[in-house]
C-alpha cells in the first residue's frame, strides 16, 4: 500500500464555528453552500415522509419509556432528542448499506425493518439481539462502547476488497470519541481509504459526564488528525443530517474513503431509565434544547411550504400510534426463551461439555418438578 | 506423501493451503507481508497471494480482531496473527466480548470463523511480554476454541481446521518449538476436541500440550530406565478440553500430572484435575500432581529455566506420585509448606 495521506488540515473540518443547518428552529430554510447542492430533490413529499419517520421513532421511544414504567421492559435507553441524527442519515442509506451501531439506535433498527416483536425482546432482557443482521443489514446492537466502529471499518474493507458498491456506517456517542477503539477505526478507515462514515451523535452527555470531560476541541475535529474529512451538523436538522449523510456516501461510493459526521444534538431524557438526570445537569439546560426539536422544526418548515398540517399531522398519528399498538402487544404476549436454550448457539457444532451441563440442568429442574 | 519441515514451515503450509483452497481466507498481521513474520511463519505468503490477502496492518490488536470480525459479515474467513503473546491484552474485549459472543447473542445467526494465531511460551531467551502463556483466560471463556500444537504434523493439521471452523479459534503455537522438524503428510486434517495419547503406559499419566509435550515424553523415557511406565497425553484442545481421554487413562493409572508452561492458579491444570477429581476420583491412587510455571509473572530469561516445567521437575512430580524419594520428601516438604505430603501409596 502506497496512499499519502494530506498533514492535518483544519480545513477538512466543516462546520466548526457553527453546525451545518439549512432548516432554522422557526422551520425557515437557511442557504447552506455545503449542504444544498445534495437536497435539490427534497420537496414537501420528501420532508413529509422524513417527518413521518421522526413522528414514529419518537412514539416508539415514548412507548417504549412508558412499558418499562409499567414493568413490561427492563431498560430503555431513550433517543428523545436524537431522531433527526438517526432519521437523516437511516434515510440516506442504500438498500445494501450496512450500520453498525450502538444500543441506542432504535431509530436506525426501525427504519432498517427490524420486527419490532423481536426488537422488544432485547429490553425484555428475552434475547440479546433484536433482528436478523443479514436481513435488515445492521450487526446486532453494542453495549461494549465503540466497539461496533471497528466492525463497521472491517466490513467496509472488506466491502471495497469485493469491488460491492456498499458503505458501512457505525454510529456511537461522545463518549465513545475516547475510546481506544473508535481511535483505532479511524486509524485503519485512514489507511485503508475504507468506505465507512462515522456517525457520532455528540448528545452532550456520557451517562452524568459533559462532553466537555472527552474533548476539549470539537468532536469534529479530531477526525481531521487522521486525515478524515469532517462535518459538524446541527443534529436537531433532518434535512442537515440527511444532506451530510448522503455526501459521505457519495464520498465513500466513489473510492474517497470515510467521512466523520458529529451531530450536534441533546439527549432530553435519561440515559436509561435506570438513570437520575437531576443529579448531573439543569432543567433550564433541557428546556433550551427542547426549544430546538427536531420535529416542531420540521412542522413549521412544512407550513411554510403550504403543506396540509392538519392531513400531515393526522396521517403521522395514526401510523405512530400503530406502531406503537403493536410493539406494546409484542411486549405484553412475548414468550420467554426456554432456560434450555442457554446451552444453545455458544457454538456452531454441539458441545459435550455443554450437552452435559444441560442435561445436568434438565435432571436437576425435574427433581424439583416431581417433589412439588 | 510427506515431507519434512519445521513446525514454522509446516504452519507457513496450513496457511498457504487454506489460502489456495478457499478464496475467502485472508491473512491479517503485523509485519507478516513483506517481511514474513517475526518468525518468517508467513514467510512468501503476501509474494504469491497479494497484499489483498495477505495484509500489513497497523499496530493496533484491538483493531487487527474488530476489522475481522466486520470482515466476517462478508463471509471471510479471517486468519488473525498477534505478533507475541503478552501482546494480546490490547484485544481481550475484542476476543472475550466481541468474537466470543456474537454467535450467542445473535442467536447462532452470526458465524465467526476466525482464527487468532499467537505465538506463546518461553524457553526463547527474550526480554518481557515475549515468553507467556496466556492461554487461560481465553480457556475460561465460552464461545472459544482454544487449540495448540506439539509437532509439525500437529500444527499443519489443527491450523488446518482451526481455518476451516466456523467457530472462533486461538491457536497457540508453541515458538519454542518453530524450529524444531519433524515429518508432515499436508493430506492429514485433524479435530480440535480430542486428545492423543502419545506414549502408552501403565503406572502414572502425564497431561502436556504445546511446547511441555517433548518435555513429557523425555520424562516418559527417562522413567522407562527405571521400570516405569509413563503415558503421555498431547491434550491438543484446552477449550473444550477431553476430559474423557484423560479419565481414560487415569482410570488405568491411578495418576495424574499435569503440565503447561502456564502459572498454575486458575490454570488447564486447574481444571483438569478438578474434572479428574470428579469424574474419576475413586481411581486416584495419589494425589495428582502439577508441574508449571510459578504463579509470578514471567520472570527474567536468565532465570526461565528455574521456572518453566523441566524434565528434572516432571520426573520428581512421578516420583511423588509414586511414593518413591523425591525432592520434597528429603526437603521435609510439610514442615517447610505446612502441607501434606501428597506422596500415594508406595510401590
Amino acid at each position: 500500500m502506497s496512499i499519502m495521506l494530506p498533514a492535518p488540515r483544519p480545513e477538512l473540518a466543516l462546520g466548526l464555528d457553527c453546525p451545518l443547518t439549512v432548516l432554522d428552529v422557526d422551520g425557515t430554510r437557511v442557504p447552506s453552500e455545503v449542504l444544498d447542492p445534495h437536497l435539490s430533490d427534497i420537496d414537501e413529499h420528501a420532508l413529509t415522509n422524513l417527518y413521518v419517520d421522526m413522528v414514529r421513532v419518537r412514539r416508539l421511544d415514548v412507548e417504549a419509556f412508558a412499558l418499562t414504567r409499567q414493568g413490561h421492559l427492563v431498560l430503555w435507553p431513550p433517543l428523545l432528542g436524537q431522531e433527526a441524527a438517526q432519521v437523516g442519515p437511516a434515510r440516506a442509506l442504500g438498500d445494501k448499506d450496512w450500520v453498525f451501531g450502538s444500543y441506542r439506535e432504535h431509530g436506525f433498527a426501525l427504519l432498517r425493518g427490524a420486527d419490532m416483536g423481536e426488537f422488544s425482546r432485547i429490553w425484555k432482557a428475552y434475547a440479546h439481539s433484536g433482528w436478523d443482521p443479514q436481513e435488515i443489514r445492521m450487526a446486532p446492537s453494542q453495549i461494549i462502547i465503540g466497539a461496533q466502529s471497528l466492525h463497521g471499518v472491517g466490513y467496509a474493507m472488506a466491502a471495497k476488497m469485493d469491488g460491492a458498491d456498499e458503505v458501512a456506517l457505525t454510529a456511537f456517542g461522545d463518549g465513545a470519541t475516547s475510546e481506544g477503539d473508535v481511535n483505532e477505526a479511524l486509524v485503519w478507515a485512514a489507511s485503508f481509504q475504507a468506505p465507512v462514515v462515522f456517525l457520532c451523535q455528540n448528545n452532550q452527555y456520557a451517562i452524568s459526564e459533559p462532553v466537555g470531560l472527552q474533548s476539549g476541541v470539537p468532536l469534529a475535529l479530531r477526525p481531521t488528525g487522521f486525515g478524515i474529512p469532517s462535518m459538524r451538523v446541527d443534529g436537531n436538522d433532518v434535512l442537515a443530517m440527511h444532506a451530510a449523510a448522503r455526501i459521505a456516501f457519495d464520498r465513500a461510493r466513489t473510492g474517497g474513503g470515510p467521512t466523520f459526521i458529529e451531530a450536534v444534538t441533546y439527549r432530553r431524557g435519561p440515559h436509561t431509565t435506570t438513570d437520575d438526570p437531576k443529579r448531573y445537569r439543569d432543567e433550564a439546560e433541557v428546556e433550551a434544547w427542547t426549544a430546538k426539536d427536531p420535529i416542531e422544526r420540521v412542522e413549521r418548515a412544512l407550513e411554510r411550504m403550504g403543506a396540509n398540517m392538519e392531513a400531515v399531522r393526522a396521517e403521522a398519528k395514526i401510523r405512530a400510534d400503530q406502531l406503537a399498538k403493536e410493539f406494546r402487544a409484542a411486549c405484553e404476549h412475548a414468550e420467554p426463551p426456554a432456560p434450555d436454550e442457554i446451552f444453545d448457539n455458544v457454538y456452531t457444532q454441539p458441545s459435550k461439555r455443554l450437552e452435559r451441563q444441560r442435561l445436568e440442568h434438565r435432571a436437576f429442574v425435574s427433581s424439583i418438578e416431581a417433589k412439588a | 506423501m510427506t515431507e519434512t519441515m519445521t513446525m514454522a514451515k509446516a504452519i507457513n503450509a496450513a496457511l498457504a493451503d487454506g489460502l489456495d483452497g478457499d478464496d475467502r481466507v485472508l491473512l491479517m498481521g503485523e509485519d507478516i507481508g513483506k517481511l514474513g513474520g517475526v518468525f518468517r511463519v508467513t514467510d512468501g505468503l503476501q509474494d504469491r497471494f497479494g497484499p489483498q490477502r495477505v495484509i500489513d496492518t497497523p499496530l493496533a490488536e484491538s483493531a487487527i480482531i474488530g476489522t475481522a470480525i466486520g470482515m466476517t459479515y462478508r463471509d471471510f474467513r479471517v486468519v488473525a496473527e498477534i505478533q507475541f503473546d503478552g501482546f494480546i491484552y490490547p484485544a481481550f474485549d475484542q476476543i472475550v466480548a466481541q468474537v466470543a459472543k456474537l454467535h450467542y447473542r445473535s442467536q447462532g445467526r452470526v458465524k465467526m470463523p476466525l482464527t487468532i494465531r499467537v505465538p506463546f511460551g518461553g524457553a526463547i531467551g527474550s526480554v518481557e511480554h515475549h515468553s507467556e502463556s496466556p492461554e487461560s483466560y481465553f480457556a475460561h471463556t465460552a464461545g472459544l476454541r482454544v487449540v495448540t500444537a506439539s509437532t509439525p504434523q500437529e500444527a499443519y493439521s489443527t491450523l488446518r481446521a482451526a481455518i476451516q471452523s466456523d467457530d472462533p479459534v486461538l491457536f497457540f503455537e508453541p515458538k519454542g518449538k518453530y524450529y524444531t522438524k519433524g515429518e508432515v503428510d499436508r493430506s492429514i486434517v485433524r479435530d480440535l476436541e480430542t486428545a492423543t495419547i502419545v506414549a502408552s503406559g501403565r503406572d502414572v499419566t502425564i497431561a502436556a500440550y504445546g511446547p511441555t509435550v517433548d518435555t513429557a515424553l523425555r520424562a516418559a523415557i527417562a522413567a522407562a530406565d527405571e521400570g516405569i511406565e509413563v503415558e503421555v497425553i498431547d491434550l491438543r484442545s484446552i477449550s473444550p478440553l477431553d476430559v474423557d481421554t484423560v479419565v481414560a487413562s487415569v482410570q488405568r493409572t491411578g495418576r495424574l500430572i499435569v503440565t503447561h508452561e502456564a502459572p498454575a492458579e486458575s490454570s488447564v491444570s486447574s481444571e483438569l484435575i478438578a474434572s479428574v477429581a470428579e469424574r474419576a476420583f475413586a481411581h486416584l491412587e495419589a494425589a495428582p500432581e502439577r508441574v508449571t510455571g510459578y504463579d509470578t509473572p514471567y520472570p527474567p530469561s536468565a532465570v526461565e529455566h528455574d521456572y518453566l516445567p523441566s524434565l528434572d521437575r516432571l520426573l520428581d512430580a512421578v516420583d511423588r506420585t509414586l511414593g518413591r524419594r523425591n525432592s520434597r520428601t528429603d526437603l521435609d516438604y510439610a514442615a517447610v509448606t505446612g502441607a501434606a505430603t501428597t506422596a500415594g501409596a508406595a510401590r
